[in-house]
């Protein structure tokens, strides 16, 4: 009964993903495009910004990593996760799975790249800042996810415990995000140059939303393709189990 | 529980909390008869009192503004001592299956489980707050009660999150190194707020100042008291 099972689904997912894993990814080709496009505006056509100067060109990447490691990752891996208890159909872990390391991915970049800055505006490497602290707490959790699946074998009971993870996840980040808000608020901290609510000229907010179309478009075309990966590894498994 | 009246009393309570109640007195008892959880926690919480105390130079930084600190540490990291066993004591001879098999909904088993958890963590917290007190020569006073209530009310939220985790990595390989790892970031929300009420109390601070901290306390311990409850069952394979 098991096996029968097994093998239609790996049926099913060898059709539907014989098409597309043949074909060229142009998804893929043209988010790296517009991330090349993205990162050449920066440099070359956007102005200098006359305080924090060439430190502030990392903003184009921090900030739009951070938007989708924060806000695109654990939440769609979160409805995901949910969505897989209550369907039990694989490809939706396949999803979450990928939603999570792409997400990791994203959520470094953010962590690598904030000392850069940090260093020359606010005197510091890390400073213990609400949105940095929060995406450093949210990237231990996805690290967790990500070890625990590869802790269980059997791929039924990884898939409805790593969903659980995950939807615990989606609960804790509004709890990360006040309490570090709350602390931060009752612990004003030093800065070098005090980051005040600028207002961006019109070419800095142009390149801005360049970049953050460009970051989406890698998310979602990474997400895509780490979802078919899976699903080549897991068809790959099936094949392997059959013999 | 004070004598065979309460026992009776608890007994009497509606069926689910009726067959949580059993499910913890069967994980105490165990603990009580064994000991060995609770021995290894306490022995935890006095060791690492003592290594803090040497890490720490009495001249310089106020006992008042470590304390807080050693203790959340100590109550997060000898949670999860006791964590591990509450499934741990299932697995042999596959208690567990048998447990699954009685009449009892599985939401029922994880609220026993998760009170049995509560009164170790607060039993170890017992042990600690007087030794943390008596090793860093804090001032005795009114604001120990406020503390020990907060330490419960941080622990509701701890065991609720830790209770199911341990559930789930009782089914992997690596499971001891695997709870920590995956209970300690959902601990942050809980360990933060816990240890700025304790440090505004110890620092004799109005209560009006920790009413934020204690609210963001409860609002956790209700959704993941929620949460991890209707999860609970999923850990279980059918």
């Amino acid at each position: 009964m098991m096996s029968t099972s097994a093998s239609t689904t790996a049926d099913r997912s060898r059709t539907q993903s014989d098409s597309a894993a043949s074909g060229i990814d142009w998804l893929l080709i043209g988010a790296i495009v517009a991330v090349i496009g993205a990162s050449v505006n920066v440099l070359m056509f956007t102005p200098t910004e006359i305080h924090q100067g060439v430190a502030q060109k990392i903003f184009y990447l921090h900030v739009p990593a951070a938007i989708m490691g924060l806000y695109f990752s654990v939440i769609p891996m979160a409805i995901v996760s949910a969505m897989y208890l209550w369907l039990k159909d694989e490809r939706l872990d396949r999803v979450a799975e990928s939603f999570a390391e792409v997400g990791l991915v994203f959520v470094t970049v953010v962590l690598c790249t904030g000392p850069f800055w940090g260093k020359p505006v606010w005197g510091t490497y890390w400073q213990w800042e609400a949105r940095l602290t929060s995406t450093l707490f949210l990237s231990f959790v996805l690290v967790g996810y990500l070890v625990m699946r590869g802790a269980i074998e059997q791929p039924e009971s990884r898939a409805r415990l790593s969903a659980i993870i995950g939807i615990m996840a989606g609960f804790l980040v509004p709890f990360i995000h006040l309490t570090v808000y709350m602390f931060n608020s009752l612990h004003p901290m030093p800065v070098v140059i005090k980051p005040e609510k600028a207002t961006m000229s019109p070419e800095m907010s142009h390149s801005f939303l360049f970049s953050l179309s460009a970051f989406f478009l890698l998310m979602l075309a990474l997400v895509r393709n780490r979802t078919r990966w899976a699903t080549e590894r897991d068809r790959q498994q099936a094949l392997e189990d059959e013999r | 529980m004070s004598g065979p009246q309460a026992v009776e009393l608890l007994y009497a309570s509606p069926g689910f909390f009726r067959d949580a109640f059993r499910v913890a007195r069967k994980d105490l008892l165990i603990e009580f008869r064994t000991r060995s959880a609770f021995l290894a926690a306490a022995v935890f919480a006095v060791l690492s009192t003592a290594i803090f105390r040497f890490t720490w130079e009495p001249g310089r930084v106020s006992p008042l503004d470590i304390a807080p600190g050693v203790l959340w540490v100590i109550f997060a990291f000898s949670g999860i001592l006791g964590l591990h066993r509450s499934f741990g004591v299932e697995l042999a001879d596959r208690a567990l299956d048998a447990l699954m098999a009685s009449p009892m909904s599985r939401e029922a088993v994880f609220v026993g489980k998760a009170l049995a958890n509560l009164a170790f963590l607060v039993c170890v917290q017992a042990l600690a707050l007087p030794a943390v007190g008596l090793f860093f020569n804090l001032p005795a006073g009114q604001f120990w009660w406020g503390i020990a209530g907060v330490s419960v009310l941080a622990s509701i939220g701890l065991v609720a999150v830790g209770t199911l985790f341990a559930a789930i990595t009782s089914n992997t390989r690596l499971a001891e190194l695997l709870l920590p790892m995956l209970a300690l970031p959902f601990f942050i929300p809980v360990v933060i707020p816990a240890a700025q009420v304790t440090s505004l109390l110890m620092n004799g601070r109005p209560f009006s100042e920790t009413v934020d901290w204690i609210k963001l306390l409860a609002a956790f311990d209700i959704v993941f008291v929620a949460a991890s409850t209707v999860a609970f069952p999923f850990t279980l394979e059918e």
